[in-house]
């Protein structure tokens, strides 16, 4: 660019200028290259997603097409036994149930207490040094926690219930673990709505004489409810999700049980076996991985948008 | 609005009004820059000061849902025509902000970065000199100019970011209440060399204090809130002529203390 | 008007039951505080069940003794010697095929150790006993032994030690490392920030500084980012199965450019698709990083006639990086640790060979610790334990680095 249209510093005339050509807007096409591409990049997002569904979508339309799966089967049936034609999904929707179940027994409500002890109780640093706890309990890789449940929890049931009672592989196992996993998120998120009460409210419940306990249960945690269901809700949509700790600890194999003892697939261990596996591509057998994945995504989903509705309708206005 | 008389002043508004999405914030302002002296805007908060002097560089147009009307015409065009380049409007109108925002980088990079950016191929230490010189802050900072900008106190700050403005060769500086984060002493020093600076540039300065307006500018606009809560000008005379023989009842009220 | 205090008659005596109340919140207390210790117990007892299985009293059998082979420890030899014992302890077919895979001149004289080891020794671990047993019922496990084992030894054995870091993979456990599962790892994270790193930071970047905030798409968009960083990690493994290495096949296996690949199950492959689950993370974090830049920064820019892109470029961005690199260390935490989408996507469950480029079959250090730990044998149990803890020392130094990271510029702003 030429400076034609620079004034001199020191005082002078002033150059006689263009003012016209000056001021013209410039194409500037660098800018607006950079603008299109940074636009893409944000674009790429709603790709993935499209992906998702679109991939999901058309292979469990080639599985439900294929003459051997019935949808109605499929959805009530508690039989999976491809090799003889029963698609019936609800052995692995009941596993998946169960280790949720076990998981939520000990991520909820000892979440929750963590969450109002850090909050309510703890000293600046008590909660100096529990949170980085929390923070690496949150940080491990599911798979140590598989073998964490192989290994430790599972030997700890048989030695409680005995060995005739409790399988190697069982769902009881998967699933605490699952929620030993699953605290430190349902306390972190819990945390947060709880400190998101503003000091006045805590205030006024001293001020009237309400002790520590009462102020924190019967105040605090009412205002912050919102925030604390929407952790639940997402506590769960992660246990459905978990993948690792199931295959490694529930078993393989889909079974239509009720029994923590006994070994049973979940929709993710089962999906994790067959493509591990060795079936062909295309076959019923197959494709059928895609139909649990939908089933799984539109719950994941489902449970997500949940929440978020939750947060923004319930969000309580304090001041 | 014959294009010979527009070349007698530095800048001219005629008949702007300035919306947020549907509210009018400023309405039907008409006003004409002489060059080479230094305009106040004054007037109680609230009536729009700020975003008046925000149009004469687009700043405004970073904020979603603003709409100009009227025309704003500095040489003969209107900086708010479709063919007109936002960019280039800022070069050479500046602008200095009410809270000193120097880059936090050295001294000597805030001022050469503006000039560098904007194509400046020429001795850059030569530019920077000139330009904390006529800031009146050379003498200060000449020992380092590698430290880093934020070391410096709030005064010498706002100096700086005077000379930064001053490196890309503007023809108007604009300053949006450059002194309200000053101490007194910092305050003075920069209306000293406001002064020395009309000799070269355009000033428009938007104080709320009234005592600065009186003192250091020789042209004031005085702007109040109407009922329909949109600022408009309600006089625009030489500063003198304001504050001693104010022909609205509104300018005198508020010169006299009476509202504001 | 009466304003003297409202009778107590129908309160109770209020000393009484602020005891009880007291009394009830010391217990709902205790119940919180162990809610909190109960977490600090189970980190506490997974780390000790994983280190406890890296080392520990062994009962081990070698098929030809170390001493029958050579008076002097067999560490201590130099190549020839080993060279010598290798050659005069293998069949001639086994030396020859040695030879031809690599000559033993060539090889250094650790590979002909490991081979003398692993080809000549062939050590076997009957039993291993966790290290606190070790420790504790010392006594008892060396009975056990002389009645299950006579003819074997009892030695103190460790898994984790630095030839399990650098040794390849193998079908006994008592041989296998970890070194192809490492590079496997390391080529993964590489794709994947490579892939990742930029698109997230553009979109961050775009959906911050140039997209209207108010617009039915741009919070369409966040909504969309959003859930898609709840999507369980194992849909994203069947979102690149079906993308990248069904439909992409030709691109991901190499055959596009002529590399002989027979399918996508490449280190390629799943790199991406660990890049796309760790895309909406990135952007997230960058997004925060990008919106604590105060305005002020950007005005003054914009007021000496910068165009956007310089502001951002010039401005912007050096003040989010440290935001921006703390979010791109925790994205790659995340993803070391992945093994569900890998499993999906094809990671072999046993290779030998380093990997070659992002055409090769992978591997990766979480699906050697998912095989390892799925495997009958109790041994494979203990080495499965030794890379857990190399993998949570990875985890630690990163997170480490971004805390750090964190510290340091927060104190600067």
């Amino acid at each position: 660019m030429t400076h034609t249209s620079r004034r001199p510093l020191t005082s002078g005339k002033a150059q006689v200028v263009d003012y016209t050509l000056a001021l013209r807007k410039k194409p500037r096409i660098g800018e607006r290259a950079i603008q299109a591409f940074l636009f893409l990049c944000g674009a790429v997002s709603i790709l993935i997603t499209v992906g998702i569904a679109f991939e999901l979508g058309k292979e469990s339309w080639l599985f439900f097409r294929d003459p051997q799966v019935n949808l109605l089967e499929f959805l009530t049936s508690t039989t999976w036994q491809p090799a003889i034609g029963n698609f019936g999904v609800l052995p692995l929707i009941t596993a998946t149930l169960m280790t949720t179940f076990f998981a939520m027994l000990i991520a909820l409500p000892l979440g929750l207490g963590a969450a109002i002890y850090l909050s309510e109780y703890a000293s600046p640093r008590a909660r100096a040094v529990l949170k980085p706890v929390l923070e690496i309990l949150a940080g491990i890789p599911t798979v140590v926690y598989g073998y964490f449940a192989l290994t430790f929890m599972t030997p700890l049931l048989r030695g409680i219930f005995g060995s005739e009672t409790v399988q190697i592989y069982n769902t009881l196992s998967a699933g605490l673990v699952m929620g030993i996993m699953i605290l430190p998120m349902v306390s972190s998120m819990s945390e947060d709505a709880l400190s998101a009460v503003p000091r006045s409210l805590r205030e006024a419940a001293y001020g009237l004489g309400a002790t520590r306990l009462e102020t924190a249960l019967k105040i605090i945690t009412p205002a912050a409810l919102s925030g604390i269901i929407a952790a639940f809700i997402v506590a769960v949509s992660r246990a459905v999700g978990e993948t690792m700790i199931v295959a490694v600890a529930a078993g393989s194999g889909p079974n239509f049980t009720f029994n923590p003892f006994q070994s049973a697939e979940t929709m993710t261990g089962y999906i994790a076996r067959i493509s591990g596996g060795d079936a062909a591509y295309d076959t019923p057998d197959y494709n059928s991985i895609f139909a649990i994945g939908l089933l799984l995504f539109l719950i994941t989903l489902g449970l997500n948008i949940l929440s978020r509705w939750l947060v923004a309708r319930y969000r309580e206005v304090y001041e | 609005m014959s294009s010979e008389s527009n070349h007698n002043y530095a800048i001219e508004m005629s008949s702007v009004d300035f919306y947020y999405g549907n509210f009018r914030a400023v309405k039907d302002v008409s006003l004409q820059v002489i060059p080479r002296k230094i305009t106040a805007i004054i007037g109680p908060s609230g009536c729009g000061k700020s975003t008046v002097i925000r149009t004469f560089n687009r700043m405004n147009d970073m904020i979603p849902g603003t709409r100009v009307t009227g025309e704003i015409l500095f040489h003969g065009k209107n900086i708010y025509a479709p063919d007109i380049d936002p960019v280039e409007i800022r070069r050479m109108i500046g602008m200095v902000f009410q809270k000193p925002n120097p880059f936090p980088k050295s001294i000597y990079e805030n001022i050469a970065w503006g000039a560098r950016v904007n194509g400046y191929r020429g001795n850059m230490d030569e530019l920077v000199w000139e330009s904390l010189k006529q800031a009146a802050l050379w003498d200060e900072v000449k020992d380092d100019l590698k430290k880093s900008a934020l070391a410096l106190s709030g005064g010498q700050q706002q100096r700086l970011c005077i000379a930064r403005a001053l490196a890309v060769r503007p023809e108007i500086i604009l300053m949006d209440e450059p002194c309200s984060a000053l101490d007194p002493i910092a305050t003075l020093k920069i209306e000293d060399l406001m002064r020395e600076l009309s000799e070269n540039y355009t000033i428009i300065i938007v104080t709320h204090n009234m005592q600065q307006a009186a003192r250091a500018s020789d042209y004031t606009a005085f702007f109040t809130m109407d009922t329909d809560r949109a600022g408009m000008l309600v006089e625009y005379g030489e500063t003198s002529q304001i504050f001693t023989r104010p022909r609205d009842q509104r300018t005198e009220d508020y010169i006299t203390g009476r509202f504001g | 008007m009466s304003t003297e205090p409202i009778q107590n008659a129908a309160w109770s005596d209020p000393r009484l039951s602020i005891t009880r109340r007291h009394r009830v919140g010391r217990w709902w207390q205790g119940f919180f505080f162990a809610s909190t210790l109960f977490a600090i117990l189970a980190l506490a007892a997974l780390l000790f069940s994983v280190a406890d299985k890296t080392m520990g009293l062994v009962v081990i059998e070698n098929k030809v003794a170390p001493s029958a082979l050579s008076s002097r420890p067999l560490e201590g030899l130099s190549k020839e010697e080993l060279i010598s014992i290798l050659e005069a302890n293998l069949s001639r077919n086994r030396y020859r095929t040695i030879n031809r895979e690599e000559t033993v001149d060539r090889r250094s004289r650790d590979e002909i150790y490991d081979l003398v080891i692993g080809e000549v020794v062939r050590p076997k671990v009957l039993m291993s006993y966790p290290l606190s047993q070790s420790l504790l019922r010392r006594a008892e496990l060396e009975a056990e032994k002389a009645e299950r084992w006579p003819e074997a030894s009892l030695e103190f054995y460790t898994w984790l030690k630095p030839h399990f870091i650098t040794s390849p993979m193998s079908a006994s456990p008592e041989l296998a490392g970890i070194r192809t599962a490492l590079l496997g790892s390391l080529a993964l994270i590489a794709i994947s920030i490579l892939f990742a790193f930029p698109i997230g930071i553009g979109a961050a970047i775009y959906l911050e500084e140039y997209a209207d905030r108010k617009s039915w798409l741009n919070r369409i968009v966040q909504l969309n980012i959003d859930n898609l960083a709840g999507v369980p990690s194992i849909v994203y493994g069947i979102l690149g199965l079906a993308i990248f290495v069904r439909a992409l096949g030709n691109l991901t296996s190499g055959a596009a450019i002529g590399y002989a690949g027979d399918n996508g199950r490449t280190i390629l492959s799943a790199g991406l698709t660990i890049g796309l689950l760790v895309l909406p993370l990135l952007i997230i974090n960058a997004r925060e990083a990008i919106r604590t830049v105060p305005n002020s920064l950007r005005q003054a820019s914009y007021g000496l006639g910068a165009t956007q892109w310089q502001t951002i470029w010039y401005h912007v961005l050096p003040a989010a990086l440290p935001g921006i690199l703390t979010g791109t260390i925790l994205a790659v935490s995340r993803a070391i640790g992945e093994t569900a989408p890998l499993i999906v996507v094809g990671a072999a469950t046993y290779i030998t060979s380093d990997p070659t480029g992002p055409f090769s079959k992978f591997t990766a250090l979480p699906i050697q610790i998912y095989n390892w730990t799925t495997q009958p044998q109790e041994a494979y149990r203990n080495i499965a334990a030794a890379a857990i803890i190399v993998l949570l020392i990875a985890l630690l130094s990163l997170n480490s680095i971004a805390i750090l990271l964190r510290n340091r510029f927060s104190q600067r702003a």
